[in-house]
C-alpha cells in the first residue's frame, strides 16, 4: 500500500472527522445545559411543566435517535403548510436532533445525581443560614456534577460513535468518506482507517475525562 | 435568663403524635442532656427548634423572640434571624464533601453574613486549633476519621457564632475509641459557658457535663432534673426502666 494511496483516502476522511468532532462539541455544549434545565423542569413544583418535561424525556429516550434525525431532516419539511419553513441546512438540522436527544439523556443522569445527594447536605446548609439558592448553587450542584461525571463521560463516548448516524441523513462525515472510498476501490482498508480514527478520538476523550474525574474526587 | 422557651409543642406525622404537648425551658449557660429510648421524639424536638421540622401547635421562643407563637410561625426573615442564634451538630456530621475543612468552615459566614475573608480566616484558624485540627485545614472530609469529621462539624457550627448549640447524638456514628475526642471538645465548650442541648446515649457525659437532664419517652418529657437526682433517684417508673436497660 503506497503512501500516495493512503493520502488519497485519508485526506477526505480526516476532513470528515472534523465534521464529526464539530458535531460532538456542539452537542456537548448545548445538550448539557439543556439537560440540566430539563432536570430542573422535572423537579419543578409547577406540575404541568414537570409533566411536559417528563413526557419529553419519555418520548426521546423511548424512540431511536435515527428515527428522530430522519423526522427532523426529512419529515418536518413535509408537513403541510409549515413544512417549507422547517427546511434547515442539513448539518444544522442534524445538530438540533442530536442536542434534543442527548439533552434527555443528560437530564436523566443529572436527576440521578441529585437523588444521590444526602438530605443531610440540604439540612446542614439550611441550619448554617444559607438560603435555597445559595445551598443549591454552592452545595448541591457541585456534588451533583461529581456524582454525574462518570455517566456523563460514558454518554459522551457514546456520542462520538453516534455521530456516524450523520451518514443516514447524508451529511458527509468520517464514515461517509470511508464508505465512498470502499465503494470506489473495493477495499476494506478505508473501514479500518475509519475505525482507527474513532478509536483515537475516544482514546483522547477518555484521557481528558479521567483527568477531570480525578480532579473532582475531592480527596 | 431563659434562652429557649417551649410550650405545649405538638408535632404529628400523619396520625402518629410524635411530640405531645412538650413544654420545657433552657437557661443561658445550661448544658441540657436529652435522653430517652429510640423513637421517643428527641431528634424531632431538636429539629423543630431550628425549623428543620414544622410543628403543628404550641410555641417556641428563642432569646425572647417567638419562632412560633401558639402554632403561628413568624415571617420568613424573622425565622431566619431567630434560627441563626442556634447551631446544630448532626449524628452523621453532614460536612460538605466537595469542600476542604477550611472551606467547610468559611462558606456559610462568607455567603450568609458577607464577612471579610481576612476575618474568617482568622476565626477558622482559631476554631480549628480549638478542636485540635489546625493542621488539617486543607484536607477534604473524605480524608478524616469520624472523630475528626465531627470536630470539624462543631467548628463549622461555631463559625456562625451561635448563642446555642444543639447536638443530635454527636457520637453515635463513631467507633467507641473516637468518641472521647469529640466529648472532650463538647466539655471544653461547656466550660466556656456555651449553652447546649445534647441528645445523647452517653450517660457518662450526661452525668459529668450536663447540669440538667431531660428524659423523654413516647413524645413526652417524663422527667427533668439535675443529673444526680435523675440518675440516682429517678421518680418515674419508665425512667427507672430505661436507666436499668442502658446501664
Ligand atoms: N419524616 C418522618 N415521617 C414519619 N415519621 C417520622 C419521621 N421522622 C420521625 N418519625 C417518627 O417520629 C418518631 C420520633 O422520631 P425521632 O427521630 O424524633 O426519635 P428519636 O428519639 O430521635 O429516636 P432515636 O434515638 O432513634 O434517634 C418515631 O416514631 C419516628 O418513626
Ligand atoms: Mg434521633
Amino acid at each position: 500500500m503506497s503512501i500516495d494511496y493512503m493520502n488519497t483516502i485519508l485526506r477526505p476522511m480526516l476532513e470528515g472527522a472534523q465534521v464529526t468532532i464539530l458535531l460532538f462539541f456542539i452537542v456537548i455544549v448545548f445538550s448539557i445545559p439543556l439537560g440540566f434545565l430539563l432536570t430542573l423542569a422535572v423537579r419543578s413544583s409547577i406540575k404541568p411543566l414537570a409533566w411536559i418535561a417528563q413526557a419529553y424525556i419519555f418520548v426521546v429516550r423511548g424512540t431511536p435517535l435515527l428515527l428522530q434525525l430522519l423526522v427532523i431532516c426529512f419529515g418536518l419539511p413535509m408537513l403541510p403548510g409549515i413544512g417549507e419553513f422547517l427546511v434547515l441546512p442539513r448539518f444544522m438540522a442534524a445538530c438540533i436532533g442530536f442536542v434534543l436527544n442527548y439533552a434527555a439523556y443528560f437530564a436523566e443522569i443529572f436527576r440521578g445525581g441529585l437523588l444521590a445527594i444526602d438530605k443531610g447536605q440540604y439540612e446542614a446548609a439550611q441550619v448554617l443560614g444559607m438560603n435555597k439558592w445559595q445551598s443549591f448553587s454552592r452545595i448541591i450542584l457541585p456534588q451533583m456534577f461529581r456524582v454525574a461525571l462518570p455517566a456523563v463521560s460514558n454518554e459522551s463516548i457514546t456520542l462520538v460513535k453516534d455521530t456516524s448516524l450523520l451518514y443516514a441523513v447524508a451529511v458527509p462525515e468520517l464514515l461517509h468518506f470511508a464508505q465512498t472510498a470502499v465503494n470506489r476501490d473495493f477495499s476494506i482498508v478505508p473501514y479500518f482507517f475509519a475505525g482507527l480514527i474513532y478509536l483515537i478520538i475516544t482514546f483522547i476523550l477518555t484521557i481528558v475525562l479521567k483527568k477531570l474525574e480525578k480532579r473532582m474526587k475531592f480527596e | 435568663m431563659s434562652l429557649i422557651e417551649v410550650a405545649k409543642l405538638k408535632k404529628a406525622y400523619g396520625d402518629i403524635d410524635v411530640l405531645k404537648q412538650i413544654s420545657f425551658g433552657v437557661n443561658k449557660n445550661d448544658v441540657v442532656a436529652m435522653i430517652g429510648p429510640s423513637g421517643s421524639g428527641k431528634s424531632t424536638l431538636l429539629r423543630s427548634l431550628v425549623h428543620l421540622e414544622n410543628i403543628d401547635g404550641g410555641s417556641i421562643s428563642i432569646a425572647g423572640d417567638y419562632l412560633v407563637n401558639e402554632g403561628i410561625y413568624a415571617k420568613p426573615p424573622e425565622i431566619k434571624k431567630i434560627t441563626a442564634k442556634m447551631g446544630m451538630v448532626f449524628q452523621h456530621f453532614n460536612l460538605f464533601p466537595h469542600l476542604t475543612v477550611k472551606e467547610n468552615l468559611e462558606i456559610a459566614p462568607k455567603m450568609v453574613k458577607k464577612e471579610l475573608s481576612m476575618v474568617l480566616e482568622k476565626r477558622s484558624r482559631e476554631l480549628l486549633a480549638k478542636v485540635g485540627l489546625e493542621n488539617r485545614a486543607s484536607a477534604y472530609p473524605a480524608k478524616l476519621s469520624g472523630g475528626q469529621k465531627q470536630r470539624v462539624a462543631i467548628a463549622r457550627a461555631l463559625m456562625m457564632e451561635p448563642e446555642i448549640l444543639l447536638f443530635d447524638e454527636p457520637t453515635s456514628a463513631l467507633d467507641p475509641e473516637l468518641t472521647g475526642e469529640v466529648l472532650q471538645v463538647m466539655k471544653d465548650l461547656a466550660e466556656e459557658q456555651m449553652t447546649m442541648i445534647v441528645v445523647t446515649h452517653e450517660m457518662g457525659f450526661a452525668k459529668e457535663v450536663a447540669n440538667k437532664v431531660v428524659f423523654m419517652d413516647k413524645g413526652e418529657i417524663l422527667e427533668t432534673g439535675k443529673p444526680n437526682e435523675l440518675f440516682d433517684h429517678p421518680k418515674n417508673e419508665r425512667t427507672k426502666l430505661f436507666l436499668q436497660r442502658v446501664n
